[in-house]
């Protein structure tokens, strides 16, 4: 399977795939099913769950809605505590900068924590094309880099693969990345685990240059956050020289006491635990620990668009938990490479298209990746109305109109392919604003419904396939209605 | 015109519908701790969830504590044990492995050579079982507590320890690198199974002194 997202076919084809694959349905099944009964759990005992959601919405709002102001702040703290503040509008910028920072060093290779923000400027694809390889450190990252695959969860990349699986991934391409996998390799979590350890070792040990992402920036202090299990996070931020932090803009929490609230909902709601095994902070440099030089770069690439758009800009709110691909019912069918994006799942079908724009094919089919039963607004940490962003975007989709790409406001034209669904809705609204038409509309379909087919001809056969048509009641409730008086006479 | 103007600009245009003067502060009506406890109880629930996460708790008062190090360490059967540069020193008087202090220039495959590590902590936090190291002399740099395999680390009870996450917060430095650790380094990575031990130590050994 590639690496690259580029050219992927939209949604409804990708997944067709995917539900087909047994194995990958198998191994979904058990990882959401799993993690979503922990999950429950571990926000069960906290008292004040739906307080502390309220107030991560509310401290992310108000962010948002002074973002320029927590920036210019941020700089500040970070600049002051001896980190050097980059600023990139898109990806290119962001790489960019990245490869030359990496340059200056005189190195060739570097360490990497996990990162959503690299991946989603394909960071490792564009410093290898300047010659500079980059290691993933994550356990699951690793799987996915050795494997030439592509991540399918925000927590758990690798989910889609089973023990036996990554056994064999192991023991065909360690070797070609460093220390090969032991001999007699089995498929056991722990020898696999521990296959990883000695891996990666010896490239800790010996990186000048790490990079990663953040979850928390402060603005009032400069402090960065890092939220991790297995240590290879430490590693990649205390071990080399250099550090270069790669984050997007809307990651910003204003003061250091936010962090409170975030710091309880976030390990509960993505690995379902109390709190998480690592989390490191640091603000700027430290004498004598860790990297002498720190790097941050601000990443827009698509967010400012998304923060232009009154209901989309919630998305930014996201805190990376993955809660929400856990709960849906079509991610877990359907699987995270589906959805074309690093961010799969419902948070992704909101995000990409925000991000990117809705002007590919796969991008204009995300918004429908959904059966909007609203499982991912519950379970959501910092309360994103996920459907609400979802039928707003679906709306852009089919009637276009004013969005802002990259800064400027542009007139989106209406997606292709979307001709029998804007007809359909026209004539909803003829209908709906002419009562005589719809009471003669209504009645001629009450009696003609023994006549009416059980599929749609036409461009409406691709929706009829998945779903039954709703009957027709044998009468319009208007006409009940005015027979019996709204039911006050009695009579049925 | 640079990325900087050009995306601060764009954020000022995104939020155009924005009111000039809006500046409501964030309500904090959640809870400070959950639950009232008293300190024995809050000690009590500090062990509970460290072991539920797989941390080994031991409690000793200041005269048994060089004994029990001893004692962790020779279990190990460690040639040398890695110790920050204010570690009180009676805390290891009773043990036998070659101390190494933890030195600036000393490498990172230096410290990979070292099998223990004993230090203090800033704080310990009940709810969650964890504790944080926030560089003191105590604590020393944190790759001392990351590249060996086994951390003992000596928390002064009730001192150190809070009920909850905003308490702890409280009390510490943002200025200062801090390392929060609760557990052994784990993995769920392959097929949502937990395994404990990747990259940071595999044995976390948890002292209550007092």
């Amino acid at each position: 399977m590639s690496g690259t997202f580029v050219g992927m076919p939209a949604f409804p084809e990708a997944a067709r795939e995917a539900v087909h694959d047994a194995t990958l349905r198998g191994n979904l099944r058990h990882a959401t099913h799993t993690i979503r009964a922990k999950r429950a759990k571990a926000v069960a005992e906290v008292s004040d769950w739906a307080t502390l959601r309220e107030a991560g919405k509310r401290i992310k709002d108000h962010t948002l809605r002074r973002l320029d102001r927590y920036l210019e702040q941020l700089e500040e703290s970070v600049t002051a505590a001896g980190g050097t503040v980059h600023w990139a509008a898109d990806a290119d910028e962001a790489n960019r900068i990245v490869a030359d920072l990496v340059k200056a060093t005189g190195e060739s290779e570097v360490v990497k924590v996990k990162s959503m923000a690299t991946q989603e400027i394909g960071l490792n694809e564009a410093l290898e094309a300047e010659g500079i390889r980059a290691y993933e450190t994550d356990l699951a990252e690793l799987i996915v880099q050795l494997g030439r695959d592509r991540p399918s969860h925000i927590l758990v990349p690798a989910i889609h693969r089973n023990r036996g699986e990554i056994r064999d991934i192991f023991r065909r391409e360690m070797g070609e990345w460093g220390r090969p996998a032991p001999d007699r390799l089995t498929d056991t979590p722990a020898e696999l685990t521990e296959a990883a350890r000695l891996h990666l070792r010896e490239k800790f040990l010996r990186a000048k240059v790490g990079i990663s992402g953040a979850n928390f920036m402060v603005a009032e202090t400069g402090t960065l956050v890092v939220v991790e299990s297995e240590g290879n996070g430490r590693m990649c931020l205390t071990l080399p020289e250099t550090l270069i932090s790669v984050v997007g803009i809307e990651k910003i929490v204003p003061t250091w006491r936010d962090l409170e609230v975030f710091l309880q909902t976030l390990p509960r709601s993505s690995t379902a635990e109390r709190m998480n095994p690592y989390t490191s902070m640091w603000t700027g440099t430290t004498d004598g620990d860790g990297p002498r030089a720190f790097h941050l770069v601000l990443l827009d690439n698509g967010r400012t668009d998304t923060l232009a758009d009154e209901v989309g800009r919630q998305a930014l709110r996201c805190i990376r938990c993955s809660a929400c691909l856990n709960v849906c019912p079509v991610y877990e069918r359907a699987g995270g490479h589906a959805y074309g994006s690093v961010y799969p799942g419902p948070i992704g079908a909101i995000l990409s298209p925000q991000l990117r724009g809705t002007g590919s094919e796969i991008d204009a089919s995300l918004p429908y990746a959904s059966s909007l039963c609203g499982a991912c607004y519950e379970v959501c940490p910092v309360a994103i109305d996920i459907p609400e962003v979802l039928v707003h975007l679906r709306e852009r989709v089919v009637e276009g109109g004013q969005v802002t790409s990259r800064g400027d406001k542009v007139v989106l034209k209406p997606a292709k392919g979307h001709a029998a669904e804007r007809a359909a809705m026209r004539a909803a609204r003829w209908a709906f604003s002419r009562p005589a038409a719809l009471r003669t509309g209504q009645r001629l379909a009450s009696r003609t419904r023994r006549l009416h087919p059980r599929t749609l001809p036409g461009p409406g056969r691709a929706w009829s396939g998945t779903r039954d048509l709703p009957q027709v009641p044998a009468e319009p409730f208007r006409d009940w209605w005015l027979r019996t008086n709204g039911g006050k006479d009695g009579a049925k | 015109m640079s990325a900087r103007e050009r995306i601060l600009g764009r954020v000022r245009r995104a939020l155009a519908d924005v009111p000039p003067g809006e500046d409501a502060p964030v309500e904090r009506d959640y809870l400070r701790q959950h639950g009232k406890r008293t300190v024995e109880e809050t000690v009590d629930l500090l062990a509970e969830n460290l072991a539920d996460y797989r941390a080994i708790v031991h409690r000793a008062d200041a005269e048994e504590l060089p004994d029990l190090i001893m004692r962790l360490l020779a279990q190990r059967g460690p040639q040398y044990v890695l110790v920050p540069p204010g570690l009180p020193p009676e805390w290891l008087s009773a043990a036998d492995p070659t101390r190494v202090h933890d030195r600036e220039i000393s490498t990172a495959r230096e410290l990979d050579k070292v099998e223990s590590v004993v230090t203090g902590c800033a704080v310990a936090i009940a709810e969650t079982g964890t504790i944080v190291l926030d560089g003191s002399p105590d604590q020393g740099r944190r790759r001392i507590t990351l590249v060996p395999d086994h951390h003992i680390c000596v928390v002064r009870v009730p001192e150190q320890v809070v009920s909850s996450v905003p308490q702890a917060l409280e009390r510490l430095d943002p200025a200062r690198p801090l390392t929060w650790i609760s557990g052994p380094s784990a993995t769920s990575d392959i097929e949502l199974d937990r395994v404990e031990g990747v990259h940071g130590p595999r044995t976390l050994e948890v002292v209550l002194l007092g």
